[in-house]
């Protein structure tokens, strides 16, 4: 080894505590890069493989019905590789023990042999025997939500009727790798089943008998998606078809699709936001270490290595810390994306298993972005110390030129001591270097701040949702669209204390080019329940004889405003298209929606007071006798409870949001405290013989720590409100980035959000602080009377 | 003229002083039994070679360094066994230092300099005195980059006397000046020696010098090769090296 590399580690060595908090920073930015991109790939092959090996259908449409007959016509069209045709039902269901309200999806199975399209990966138990009359296979979210397991039994009311189903196995199904109930907001895996089982059982139980009632098919390679579309809902249309759809609005591949492009959003801007950060760091911790070394580099420019060398030496020396960092922040991010991987296979995608993958790429873009944060962070100074000549730089800088500091100078010299005036002159000669340091742990303050957002942004997304929109307890729909006299019956009920009748037609909006695959929502102007909320999230009436639009669904899914027309394309009874006038925005952060007044939708879809469903407000402590009042009720179909809903959503996300707390915690904790620590440690050394002095001349641990400290508190204590500002700007991007058809985050900050921000710097800046307190008991006080620097 | 030692009251009584460093696996014996008392007023210069102990001796008077053998008494404290806090307390109250690199805080200006020290002491005088005691009564808010090399050395003595301290510690004070500025130096802690009365500790290894000091200690090896007290100090203006 050449004594330079000897040096080099030597070096490392002696410096470890700083490249320690180096490392730490870079591992920080490192590490949320490795985890998001991870995750985000994981899933997406892991999707992909699923869909291919469980053959996912390319195209899909449900319909009232067809004799089976009619199969073969669309089996038929040109570019429709395989189809295949099932019986679907909405049921209720009853598991013992259970009293809340459950609504199923039940679908039909070949008779005999497996399923051409969307087949089923059982984890448990096996499928259903041909031919039999009473088995099923659940979902295994709502198998586990409920411990039901193969032998296990449970009802489902079919059209009305009771049937006791035996469960014989628990599956994943890439038609529902996403669970929600129509119409809700999140998903609920206690209150939503998706069940299977053989097709003649089914078709006895529905009316389907030599019918069909959903059609899926894949595509030939060369086909056009809108095409077989087209030609499917051709021959479908007398059969009451709803629309033939593609992929991209199959409800849980859509929410897939929505989810994995937020995950991948995250994966390019939370570590844009970290890596920034930390290159930031490393490029201001770097040039100032490298400036300490200044007298070495004229010592080897007196022995006579060239600039090369000098350069080169010192560039290892950085490069050893970033590979450190990017070492530690690809384990520690391969750690969190298995850890995250796992989280949203077990709280939101439903895959039978997870194909985990680190891209050697993104391990390459890490190295790259750190090495060259911290070579250019670097070269500056070197050169800066290159070109000295060796007698200039071995020789003591000349003592730094100071001016009274600002504070002083308008008048208040006189009340402070001269440690106060030593940290504010200091302070006020490196403006630059102390502003660099304040925006660091600012940065870690405002990253703080991101990681902890969530929490506040959720409850306050569910306040406006569910105390200022959706204020009814309970919703349900009818079977089938009914007259508006079955809410008087529904009023009658025990325990309800207010109905409110709603209508939802399926349909697509289109303006121009824009569409959407959506419902139009005819409520009541008035309404106490259901109400639409203005920009200020006040209630507002809705106008008659037009549409109100989501924020979100107007803005960036249509691009309409109010004043324009859009097509509404109606998916139910005799499908038809009317232009509908855009009277006005509302605000919503959860799910996009179009509203219309009942009455107007009514009008347009040419019917009387046709109601889809209800709102109720239920009596507290009545909710159990009125469930079973409402079960019992053949035209009663699906029930979401708003309580239980808002719950499970909390269970469901409490892991994710921990999980993100944990890892933002730990990151900004890194920054924080690398900056931190840095400043400080640097600090030390460009002032170590100062404080030195000051010891041998009397002054105790305590006063010579004020000053150090002092200034370290002060650049800490500005720091704060700096991060205040810089977090509410990362939460803003946020925002910006992250709006989708699920949900758009609102820029809401708690006080909670500012205190974490806050603490992680106090925290940060306390621990470096009693590290240094432990290293001004070792100053070298003898040292200070014979050395010169 | 020599004080009386007799009559004068002792300020250092060092007794079997020994020092031994651990550098690896190496000791080295930087002092190996020092007998030595101080007297008040006096001007002493420590005189000897790189590594004769020198430097030693007055880190341990000064409450810097902890002897391995020996006791010290600074009059009637012991400052052997003596806390840390202890001794931050005696350099505090007691002791004056001034270095060969002047250590001044380059963000005070020379009157802040002084006040950094009169500020912790017990009964200082005024920095605006102690500044013009060096001559410096027109530089007072001059910061140290605005001041030469001697004048840096004048704030260093002045900062070191301003506590009025029972002992002044120098340590090799015009090993960065030349000859000239160096001579002005010696002249201010000559006066300071003189006007206040302190027991002046002086090392050097510039034999010139010693002709300044009413006691010459020389030391080698570690001990005291030979103790010379001038039958008449010259002046400092007369010095030259």
């Amino acid at each position: 080894m050449k004594a330079l590399d000897r040096k080099l580690f030597r070096d490392l060595w002696h410096l470890r505590g700083q490249v320690l908090a180096i490392a730490a920073v870079i591992m920080g930015g490192v590490a949320t890069m490795a985890m998001s991109l991870s995750t985000y790939d994981s899933l997406v092959a892991t999707r992909d493989r699923f869909y291919a090996e469980y053959r996912f259908a390319d195209v899909f449409e449900s319909l009232k019905r067809a004799p089976e007959p009619v199969a073969e016509r669309i089996a038929a069209i040109p570019g429709v590789e395989r189809m295949e045709t099932r019986v679907k039902a909405g049921v209720k269901l009853e598991v013992a023990g259970f009293s809340d309200p459950i609504t199923g999806q039940l679908l039909s199975l070949p008779d005999v042999g497996a399923a051409q399209l969307n087949r089923l990966h059982l984890k448990r138990g096996r499928s259903v025997q041909p031919w039999s009359a009473d088995e099923a296979v659940l979902s295994d979210t709502f198998a586990d939500a409920h411990g039901l397991q193969p032998g296990d039994t449970l009802a489902a009311i079919i059209n009305g009727k009771r049937k006791r189903l035996t469960v014989v196995g628990v599956a994943v199904s890439p038609e529902y790798v996403y669970q929600i109930a129509p119409g809700a907001m999140f998903p609920d895996f206690k209150r939503y089943g998706v069940l299977w089982m053989g097709r003649s059982a089914l078709a006895a139980a529905y009316d389907m008998e030599g019918a069909f009632n959903q059609v899926s098919l894949t595509l030939a390679r060369d086909a056009r998606e809108q095409d077989v579309i087209d030609r499917v809902d051709a021959i479908l249309a007398d059969y009451g078809g709803t629309g033939a759809y593609g992929r991209k609005d199959q409800f849980s591949n859509r929410f897939l699709r929505e989810e994995l492009k937020q995950l991948r959003t995250m994966a390019v801007v939370f570590p844009a936001i970290f890596l920034g950060v930390a290159a930031f760091l490393l490029n201001v911790v770097l040039s100032r270490l490298i400036a300490l070394q200044r007298d070495q580099i004229a010592i080897l420019k007196a022995f006579g290595y060239g600039y090369a060398a000098i350069g080169g030496h010192f560039v290892k020396l950085v490069l050893m810390m970033a590979v450190l960092g990017v070492a530690a922040g690809v384990a520690l991010g391969a750690w969190f994306g298995q850890g995250l991987s796992h989280v949203y296979t077990e709280t939101t995608f439903r895959f039978p298993y997870l194909d985990y993958r680190l891209d050697a790429g993104v391990i390459l873009i890490a190295l790259g972005i750190s090495c060259l944060a911290a070579v250019s962070g670097t070269l500056l100074s070197v050169v800066r110390a290159v070109r000295l000549p060796p007698a200039e730089g071995m020789r003591p800088e000349m003592p730094v030129a100071y001016r009274t500091s600002l504070v002083e100078r308008i008048g208040l010299a006189r009340w402070l001591a001269a440690p106060t005036r030593m940290v504010l002159r200091h302070i006020g000669r490196y403006p630059l270097k102390s502003l660099l340091t304040v925006l660091g742990i600012a940065c870690a303050c405002g990253l703080m701040m991101v990681g902890n957002y969530q929490r506040g942004a959720i409850d306050f997304m569910v306040d406006v949702q569910f105390r200022q929109a959706s204020r009814e307890d309970l919703g349900l729909t009818f079977i089938e669209p009914t007259s508006g006299r079955a809410l008087h019956e529904l009023a009658a009920l025990p325990g309800v204390d207010f109905v409110e009748g709603f209508r939802d037609v399926p349909a697509i909006l289109r303006f121009g080019q824009y569409r959407h695959r959506g419902a139009v929502f005819g409520i009541q102007p008035e309404g106490q329940l259901h109400r639409s909320l203005d920009r200020s999230l006040q209630p507002v009436a809705v106008p008659p004889g037009g549409v109100v639009l989501t924020d979100h669904l107007a803005n960036a899914i249509l691009h309409v405003k109010p004043g324009d027309l859009l097509t509404v394309e109606i998916l139910e009874g005799s499908r038809p298209v009317r232009q509908v006038p855009v009277l006005g925005i509302t605000k919503q952060y959860l799910g996009v929606s179009a509203y219309m007044q009942q009455d107007s939708l009514n009008a347009l879809m040419r019917e009387g007071g046709t109601v889809s469903g209800a709102y109720l407000a239920v009596r507290p402590g009545s909710e159990a006798e009125l469930y079973a009042k409402l079960h019992e009720r053949p035209r009663v179909l699906g029930m979401v409870a708003n309580r239980a809903a808002i719950q499970s959503f909390y269970a469901t996300i409490g892991e994710f949001i921990l999980f993100y707390n944990l890892v933002a915690t730990l990151l900004a904790g890194a920054i924080g405290f690398g900056v931190v620590y840095n400043s400080a440690r640097i600090g030390l050394s460009e002032r170590g013989r100062e404080l030195a002095s000051l010891r041998v001349l009397g002054f105790t641990r305590g006063e010579i720590a004020y000053i150090l400290l002092g200034e370290l508190a002060l650049l800490t204590l500005a720091a704060i409100p700096a991060g205040f500002v810089v977090g509410i700007g990362l939460v803003g991007i946020l925002v910006v980035a992250f709006q989708s058809e699920l949900y758009r985050l609102p820029l809401i900050l708690t006080p909670e959000n500012y205190a974490m921000g806050a603490s992680v710097v106090v925290v940060s800046a306390l621990l470096s602080g009693l590290l240094l307190w432990h290293r001004l008991g070792r100053l070298d006080l003898v040292a200070v009377l014979k050395t010169r620097e | 003229m020599p004080l009386d030692h007799a009559q004068a009251s002792a300020v250092f009584v060092a007794r079997g002083l020994a020092k031994v460093y651990r550098m690896g696996e190496v000791e080295v014996q930087a002092l190996r039994g020092i007998d030595l008392t101080l007297y008040r007023g006096e001007l002493v210069v420590l005189l000897g070679a790189s590594g004769s102990g020198k430097s030693t001796l007055l880190n341990i008077l000064g409450g810097l360094d902890a002897p391995s053998g020996g006791e010290v008494y600074y009059l009637d404290h012991k400052l052997t066994g003596a806390s840390e806090a202890e001794l931050t307390r005696f350099r505090r109250e007691h002791v004056g230092f001034v270095f060969q690199f002047y250590n001044l805080i380059p963000s005070l200006t020379a009157r802040e300099n002084v006040a950094a020290v009169t500020e912790i002491a017990t009964s200082p005088m005024r920095p605006e005195d102690a500044l013009a005691l060096v001559g410096l009564g027109k530089r007072l808010d001059h910061f140290p980059a605005q001041l030469s090399g001697g004048e840096q050395q004048r704030v260093a003595i002045a900062r070191a006397v301003a506590k009025n301290p029972a002992v002044l510690l120098c340590d090799e004070p015009t090993g960065a000046l030349d000859s000239a500025t160096g001579v002005v130096v010696l002249e201010v802690l000559e006066k300071v020696n003189r006007e206040l009365g302190t027991l002046t500790v002086l090392i050097t290894h510039n034999a010139g010098i010693a002709d300044m000091a009413d006691r010459v200690i020389r030391l080698s090896d570690g001990r005291i090769a030979e103790i010379r007290a001038n039958a008449a100090r010259k002046a400092a203006r007369e010095l030259s090296w």
